[in-house]
């Protein structure tokens, strides 16, 4: 399998790469790790005739965390380097545990938090703890910089509101006041498979009342989603069984599966009950964000 | 990265890639697929081709210690990186003692995993010099077999650490 010829850039900067995408317009496209846009490529799905190249912006595989801000995710930070990072597993464990459970490790080795997010896949498996954290990203344009909720930032299968000639930054995760927070995922496979569902939440526990929580939803929808009345249903109350199983069917009414290969919209909906009550529990009772 | 343009318009660039503790400069296109550079410009064809699409592993080189996999990545962007392939193992025509432990094991069949496998496992051992049974299988899990059903090749890795 060969790739079609495109032109190759690789900027030193990242107001150089951002002029660049400006200039070319749409035939252009960033690669970060490769690991979906060359496959693309190679299937024909996409024909850029420009590529620009992220390799020399090391600024942007940072990790780090900066007073007032949180921690600050670069967006060609590695899926194996966010695991590795002792920052990350300190504050944010379950977005380390995120980033170990998908792909296999050549692709964690290669594939970045940024490509994972841009590509706006349904089923991708970073942007639900992320969002289930309240992060943000700061997009980076030829006429400068602004920050969006990720929640915001999806439109659509493969559609976001990233402009023509913007990058992907940063990833801010603001400190939190939740207890605990997960993303647990159902693949076919547990090693390289897409997530058939995938749900990640974040709960702020007081003894046993839940006194806040995010839901978030993967694979599940056109975007990965919030779940705002299972979300209501839990907060303020205290945790048993029964409310965990009763928040579960909540989310599954308000997800809109599909079918495909990877699974009936009504499995789908029916793991939705199972995950998001199996996840709950496990950030309860786990406790670490 | 200097960038050359021959007659016809097309654009060539110039990269310097270690692979196995040798640096080779040779002229590349944009497109030039770090396998086919290592298969095709610098004849190591121990790196095999299977998907080409990043799921079965057949590809895996290591690239500055960790394993990727070099079907999906451009030769331009391996400039200026260290590889080592499965003919970096051996040592002097010795073969590295997971390779070893491969033959006395009965990890291959058909071979053309085995490669990737290798460079897998070395990466893991480097790091981890004794890892569980549940940590072998994570590590290869990116490796597809289609005829040990890994059993032998868990055994395999397993044995080299214990050494
Ligand atoms: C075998 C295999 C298994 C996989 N398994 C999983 C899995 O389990 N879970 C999962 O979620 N994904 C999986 N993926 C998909 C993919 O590897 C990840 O989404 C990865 O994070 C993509 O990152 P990348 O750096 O390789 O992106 P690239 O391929 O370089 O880019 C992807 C897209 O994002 C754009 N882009 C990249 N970075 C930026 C940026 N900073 N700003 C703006 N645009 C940008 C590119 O232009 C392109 O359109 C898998 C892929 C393969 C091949
Ligand atoms: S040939 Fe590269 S992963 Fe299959
Ligand atoms: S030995 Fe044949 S594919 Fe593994």
């Amino acid at each position: 399998m060969y790739l079609p010829d495109f032109e190759y850039h690789m900027p030193a900067t990242i107001q150089e790469a951002c002029a660049l995408l400006a200039e070319k317009g749409q035939v252009a496209k960033v690669l970060a790790g490769g690991t979906d846009l060359l496959n693309k490529m190679k299937h024909g799905l996409v024909a850029p005739a420009v590529l620009i190249s992220l390799k020399q912006l090391e600024q942007l595989s940072n990790i780090e965390y900066e007073e007032g801000k949180g921690v600050l995710i670069g967006a060609r930070a590695t899926h194996n380097a966010i695991c590795n990072s002792k920052l990350l597993q300190e504050k944010y464990l379950s977005i380390c545990e995120a980033a170990h459970h998908m792909a296999n490790n050549q692709i964690r080795n290669v594939g970045t938090i940024g490509g994972n997010i841009s590509n706006a896949v349904p089923s991708a498996d970073l942007p639900p703890i992320l969002m289930a954290l309240d992060a943000s990203i700061t997009l980076v344009g030829t006429k400068g910089e602004r920050v969006m909720a990720l929640e915001e930032f999806f439109v659509g299968p493969g559609k976001t509101l990233l402009a023509p000639d913007e990058i992907i930054a940063q990833i801010v995760i603001p400190d939190q006041s939740c207890t605990g927070s997960t993303y647990i995922k159902f693949g076919l496979r547990r090693s390289g498979a897409l997530a058939v569902v995938g749900v990640a939440v974040a709960v702020t526990m007081d003894g046993n009342v839940c006194k806040d929580a995010r839901i978030v939803l993967g694979a599940v929808a056109p975007v990965p989603m919030r779940a705002p009345k299972a979300e209501a249903m839990i907060i303020g109350k205290a945790i048993s069984d029964d409310l965990l199983e009763e928040v579960g069917v909540c989310a599954s009414t308000e997800c809109k599966p599909i079918d495909d290969i990877r699974g009936s919209a009504e499995y789908r909906r029916d793991m939705v009950r199972v995950f998001t009550k199996r996840a709950l529990r496990k950030a309860i009772n786990e406790g670490h964000v | 990265m200097e960038a050359l343009v021959d007659n016809s318009g097309v654009k060539r660039y110039l990269v310097t890639i270690n692979v196995n503790g040798d640096d080779y400069t040779r002229i590349v296109k944009a497109n030039t697929l770090l396998v086919n550079f290592i298969r095709d410009e610098l004849d190591l064809t121990g790196t095999k081709k299977g998907c080409e699409l990043g799921d079965c592993g057949s590809c895996t080189v290591l690239m500055d210690g960790k394993p990727v996999n070099s079907c999906i990545v451009l030769a331009v962007e391996a400039d200026g990186h260290k590889f080592t392939t499965v003919e970096g193992v051996a040592q002097n025509e010795n073969l590295d003692r997971l390779q070893e432990s491969f033959v006395d094991n009965a990890a291959v069949q058909c071979g053309y995993c085995t490669p990737g496998m290798i460079m897998s496992a070395k990466a893991l051992l480097t790091r981890n010099p004794q890892p569980t049974e549940e940590e072998v299988r994570e590590a290869i899990s990116g490796n597809l077999c289609r005829c040990t059903g890994y059993v032998n090749i868990v055994k395999a890795i397993l044995a080299a650490a214990s050494e």
